[in-house]
């Protein structure tokens, strides 16, 4: 076959045949891929949520309590057993990362005390702010934030004259990390009296 | 041409990071360890042998005039494809690559090889192009992922090779990205002048 | 106002696009050996970068995410970006010519300068208004053109210097690279506000 000449009906034909077919192929694979992008992003959150409750029958996703605090939303994903409040899972967040934000799901029991956490996104450096992620559930020392119950008494570094030891060369993560933290247990606070009215 | 000799020079005389120093971005942007290097490489791979095999293909069709946007849109739609399946099947590695992933269109070894290779060369040519010049790009980007994980962290694809605590934290980090790269094209030019 | 200069601060110095964030590689090490075609090359990009992130941030806002096609967006930005610069290209040679020989060159490379793509896929990632969009993208671009000056300027003294035999070129250049970009960790960690 011999190669198209560039007059201009050749341009627009060629060009627009390649765009409806590419437009077609495009739209057919985001149809199969839709629902499998959807479960995957559901996955990801119910997983996080179930890793840092205690065990629950509902589904939390569909029980979210939004709370209002410091000028933005933060969702409470309240999880029952038989019916009866156990727990809640808090997206939070913190401002005052080494490098921006801090993302960090928590989850509480019914008495407020910390059950876990998952940090969902940060920008600390590689390797030290990244420690977040074991270091606060580590039972060594004052490191663990675990069973801690910041409702009762915010939690700090002590640094700054709380209970929590800092990660080494990197109080400031961990600032962050402990701010965020006491932001999610005033909101499951709020949510919990939200859901028992 | 030989099919082999094209798969040939793509991986070792003509390989896009070392000695076409195409590439880059990803190169060092998606290095901080041998797993993400090698997925990288093997998701250029993937868009780089399916748009040389079908812009060689539509080459005929393509009017001389309009080719570059014409290949632009074959490009991208791959990587369109490439990144809704990559969310849907593969998701922890789409985060870990975040957004050279939608970047491999401005990769400049596609558009390169799409103009100075499967504009050409016929079909079967082109995806042998495709396979040599991303295995050569898989090959440089799991070796500096390699190093630069050894060197930073004492882990080659997370196995340990000697404890963390001696690694030099730098290696992952920005600048070790650079400075890595510097020394292996070094050591390929060495290798180069000696054996020519 | 303090959340533009944190994003000022934080574009140029703190996550420098070709220190911290590997875009623009191409151009910081094809258009470096010169101090004068480096600031060109700056210029150019931050023309077209501004631009292309606002026309990208329009079409994302108020056409594909109403019609549900965000799925096209690497197409559609990329198609805008390579339209983008084809106009600049044209308008400039005929309404600033001067402006077209100073710039004109470094044009086409744009298209494939990952930067530009980059930022204008970053702001709708990080949820920009079109105000901070267009902040951060020009930040960048600065941020950019500084990286490109300053690499420029050690270059052009590299050339006069004796350097081993596998090392001359691109090697050295890069190693150079990983030593400025330790300079730039320096500021990682400021933040304004």
């Amino acid at each position: 076959m011999k190669k198209l000449s560039s007059s201009l009906p050749h341009l627009i034909l060629s060009l627009g045949l390649i765009t409806i077919v590419v437009g077609a192929v495009l739209a057919w694979v985001y149809e199969i891929t839709e629902d499998p992008i959807a479960q995957v992003e559901k996955q990801k959150k119910v997983k996080a949520i179930a890793a840092v409750t205690p065990p629950f029958d509902n589904d939390p996703m569909a029980e979210t309590v939004e709370v209002e605090m410091d000028g933005h939303t933060i969702p409470v994903h309240i999880a029952t057993q038989g019916g009866k409040l156990v727990g809640g899972a808090v997206d939070s967040y913190s401002m005052n990362g080494f490098s921006g934000e801090i993302d960090v799901i928590y989850g509480f029991n019914r008495d407020g005390e910390i059950t876990g956490y998952q940090v969902i996104k940060h920008a600390e450096t590689p390797g030290l702010g990244a420690k977040m992620e074991q270091w606060f559930r580590d039972p060594q020392g004052d490191r663990s934030v675990i069973g801690r119950n910041p409702g009762t008494k915010e939690l700090t570094v002590k640094k700054d004259g709380g209970q929590i030891d800092a990660i080494t060369a990197a109080t400031i993560s961990s600032r962050a990390f402990l701010d965020a933290l006491n932001r999610a247990s005033r909101a499951y606070q709020q949510a919990k009296t939200q859901y028992n009215e | 041409m030989n099919k082999l000799q094209i798969i040939y020079n793509g991986l070792v005389k003509d390989n896009p990071t070392f000695v076409l120093l195409l590439g880059m971005c990803p190169t060092l942007g998606t290095t901080g360890s041998a797993l993400t290097g090698m997925s990288m490489g093997l998701a250029t791979m993937a868009v780089l042998i399916c748009s040389n095999g079908a812009i060689s293909a539509l080459k005929n069709v393509i009017p001389d005039k309009v080719r570059i946007p014409a290949y632009i849109v074959v490009i991208a739609s791959f990587v369109t494809v490439l990144q809704m399946i990559m969310q849907a099947y593969l998701p922890a590695l789409n985060e870990s690559l975040g957004i050279f992933i939608p970047l491999i269109v401005v990769n400049c070894i596609l558009l390169g090889r799409a103009e100075a290779f499967a504009s050409k060369h016929p079909v079967g040519d082109s995806l042998c192009d495709g396979l040599g010049m991303g295995l050569g790009f898989t090959c440089a980007l799991t070796l500096l992922g390699a190093v630069r994980e050894v060197l930073g962290t004492g882990r080659i694809f997370s196995l340990e090779i000697f404890p963390e605590n001696y690694g030099s934290l730098i290696f992952v980090l920005a600048p070790g990205a650079f400075i890595a790269l510097g020394f292996l094209i070094a050591f390929s030019n060495y290798f180069k002048t000696r054996h020519a | 106002m303090l959340t533009y200069l944190s994003i000022i601060v934080t574009a140029i110095f703190v996550n420098n696009i070709v220190f911290a964030q590997f875009l623009g590689i191409c151009p910081f090490l094809g258009v470096s050996k010169k101090l004068s075609s480096a600031v060109g090359m700056g210029g150019a990009v931050t023309f077209v970068m501004v631009l292309a992130t606002t026309v990208t941030w329009l079409l994302q806002e108020y056409i594909l995410v109403p019609l549900g096609l965000t799925f096209m967006q690497t197409i559609v930005f990329i198609l805008v970006i390579a339209a983008l610069v084809q106009m600049v290209e044209i308008v400039l040679k005929k309404i600033a010519p001067a402006l077209y020989t100073a710039l004109g060159v470094f044009l086409p490379l744009i298209t494939t300068n990952c930067a530009v793509l980059g930022v204008a896929i970053l702001v709708t990632q990080k949820g920009f208004d079109l105000g901070e969009s267009v902040v951060y993208a020009a930040a960048t671009a600065i941020g950019f053109t500084l990286a490109l000056a300053m690499f420029a300027g050690i270059r052009e003294q590299l050339a006069m210097t004796e350097v081993p035999g596998p090392m001359r070129g691109v090697p050295i250049a890069l190693i150079c690279a990983g030593l400025l970009a330790m300079a730039f960790m320096g500021f990682s960690g400021i933040t304004i506000g």
